[in-house]
């Protein structure tokens, strides 16, 4: 059942990036982009991996999609201003860097350096844990340097929202 | 994996739901379309151009502030699941995480980002 | 398909439907008892004529939104108005898949929990959808292509982002003493003390940031009949506006459920069922919600963004501190 599942739920995620990229609308593509971010919350589900599909909903669908979308509102691009300031051959660098991008996502793929160790942290174990505690337990002790640096991180960001978006300083 | 087998029949049900309710007004109710019903309403006087205006940069920076804070508060939920088997070590992290937050905070507070003037 | 997984789904079934029915009552009769208590509190006396007390008021509202002309202004964009209430209210609905109303009943020798799905990220799911929730009203707001409906839209959705943030925060406390995230140990946890009394501050955070989050007086913005017409359905007729009305009622109905769960102990109670002492608790945080609408005036937009970022951010940071301390200090 889960396969079928993924199957359907993944059809629908790339069908709407696909679209996503053929809408001229860009609330459209907005909100094809919404879907995506919320299937893709539910393919992790299908691999237990439940915190980081709360994750997935709550920052990348709820906060940042928020983001673009009043981005686009508030740009508020109409079709035919946005063909006039576009340069002539602008689809062959996009054609190079999109090969680029998906050569590089080919070989990231294929050298296994993403693939962490399994160690005792197998589906069983993690259930009689729970996701959450176990990512608290491991995020607080072995991985405690990346998780502090990620609070200068969010501090540095801060500075470029306030930085973009005040006139007088 | 089976306990969301329920989440996604409710979810059905209340999609289904809200599907009937929209559509059945559409076919209920009996439609009489004219140029003034069907013009955006605007107090009674003609509509000036359109209402797809630009609007104030203020809304942009509280989204941004919003995603930045939101990615502190998930950081905290892990955090306080775990409270009990961290101890006193996990406690200090946090304070140290928040204090800096506190201090960003405190940045965009005199910078003027949560003015609204 | 097995035995059991088909029983299962039947049982789910049950409980997704008989949940859906009470929170669809449970609208209709908040329509009818806002307008009644409130009259009463403005020394009027409400709806009278449509059945006893106006108690058919909201029905014949029903039937008359029903039957009403189905207006899509010509200028919108078809699509996504259609989609917006639908958007709205999907999430409002959604979220009671993980509220426990009841203890685990025993029918026909197969015990049944009485909760749609105890899931180990309950507490996320619920921020998960309601954050969700934003887009519906955005929708809404962009779709109409009317200037009252984009000011109230945006308006509305900075509202609701800003103030997600403290009600998500104003649960840590809680989280910290339960040591987890599901819904059902949340409430089993506190059948000896109520966690309002751990966590007061939280609770004051919690309800403001919820009456804010569902835009209910005084933090109404939205909707500023003086300045905005209805904000972001001002275009809307029939049945679409039902469902937003629909969707506003859901929410707080979901946000109070979530106040019984976290702070008021849910469905732990002495000598009465626990399906009914949830019902009374939950009862109490709508009134509480009617009240506060007739008791105070309405914000303006700075006071308000103010008001969340400027106080109870902050204070929300300071109360997960202190409980640290607390807890550490206790060991």
């Amino acid at each position: 059942m889960e396969s079928y599942l993924f199957y359907i739920v993944g059809t629908i995620a790339v069908l709407a990036a696909v679209y996503l990229i053929f809408e001229r609308n860009p609330v459209f593509c907005a909100l094809y982009l919404i879907q995506t971010m919320v299937c893709i919350a539910v393919l992790y589900i299908l691999l237990e991996a439940q915190f980081i599909a709360a994750v997935q909903m709550i920052v990348y669908a709820g906060a940042i999609m928020v983001l673009f979308l009043f981005v686009i509102m508030l740009l508020n691009i109409k079709g035919d201003e946005e063909s006039k300031r576009s340069f002539p051959f602008r689809k062959i660098p996009a054609i190079l860097m999109g090969i680029g991008l998906l050569t590089v996502i080919c070989i990231i793929l294929k050298s296994k350096l993403l693939q962490g160790k399994q160690d005792v942290y197998t589906v069983a174990h993690i259930e009689s844990l729970g996701n959450t505690q176990l990512i608290g337990n491991l995020l607080f002790t072995d991985y405690l340097l990346p998780f502090e640096i990620t609070s200068i991180l969010l501090f540095v960001a801060a500075i470029g929202a306030i930085m973009l978006a005040k006139r007088k300083l | 994996m089976i306990n969301y087998l329920p989440i996604l029949i409710l979810f059905i049900v209340a999609v289904g739901f809200a599907v009937t309710n929209v559509a059945l007004s559409a076919v209920l109710g009996r439609q009489k379309p004219g140029v003034e019903k069907l013009s955006p309403y605007e107090c009674g006087i003609e509509p000036i151009g359109s209402a797809r205006e630009r609007f104030s940069v203020k809304f942009y920076l509280i989204a941004m502030l919003f995603v930045i804070f939101d990615i502190e508060v998930i950081f905290l939920y892990p955090w306080a699941v775990a409270f009990k088997s961290l101890k006193v070590f996990g406690f200090v992290e946090m304070v140290i995480f928040i204090g800096i937050l506190f201090i960003c905070y405190f940045y965009i507070w005199k910078r003027g980002g949560l003015e609204w003037d | 398909m097995n035995k059991e997984l088909f029983i299962f789904i039947i049982i789910a079934s049950v409980k997704v439907l008989l949940v859906f029915g009470a929170v669809q009552f449970m609208v209709i009769a908040m329509i009818w008892l806002e307008r009644k208590i409130m009259a009463h509190m403005q020394v009027r006396l409400g709806p009278m004529r449509v059945g006893p007390h106006g108690l058919l008021q909201p029905i014949a509202d029903g039937i008359k939104l029903l039957f009403k002309e189905d207006i899509i202004p010509q200028k919108a964009s078809k699509f996504l108005f259609i989609l917006a209430p639908i958007m709205t209210v999907v999430p409002a609905l959604v979220t009671f898949a993980v509220i426990p109303f009841g203890d685990t009943i025993t029918i026909f020798g197969r015990s049944i929990d009485l909760v749609i799905t105890d899931i180990n990220v309950g507490f996320l799911y619920v921020f998960a959808v309601s954050s969700l929730g934003i887009y519906g009203i955005v929708m809404a707001g962009w779709a109409s292509n009317n200037k009252y409906s984009l000011l109230g839209g945006i308006r509305s959705s900075a509202q609701m982002i800003s103030y997600e943030l403290t009600l998500g925060l104003s649960l840590i406390g809680v989280v910290m003493l339960t040591g987890s995230l599901s819904l059902v140990d949340v409430v089993n946890e506190q059948s000896t003390l109520w966690n309002i009394v751990m966590q007061p501050l939280g609770f004051f955070i919690y309800a403001a940031s919820a009456i804010a989050e569902v835009n209910r007086c005084p933090f109404d913005l939205p909707e500023a009949e003086t300045e905005l017409v209805a904000g972001y359905h001002t275009e809307y007729s029939s049945m679409k506006f039902a469902t937003f009305f629909m969707a506003e009622y859901a929410n707080m109905i979901s946000v109070s459920a979530i106040a019984v769960t976290f702070f008021l102990g849910g469905w732990q109670g002495p000598f009465l069922p626990p399906v009914v002492w949830f019902m009374i608790k939950l009862s109490a945080c709508l009134f509480f919600f009617i009240w506060i609408r007739s008791t105070y005036p309405r914000l303006r937009y700075d006071q308000l963004m103010y008001f969340g970022w400027k106080f109870l951010l902050p204070l929300s940071l300071l109360n997960i501190l202190i409980t640290g301390l607390i807890m550490v200090i206790k060991g």
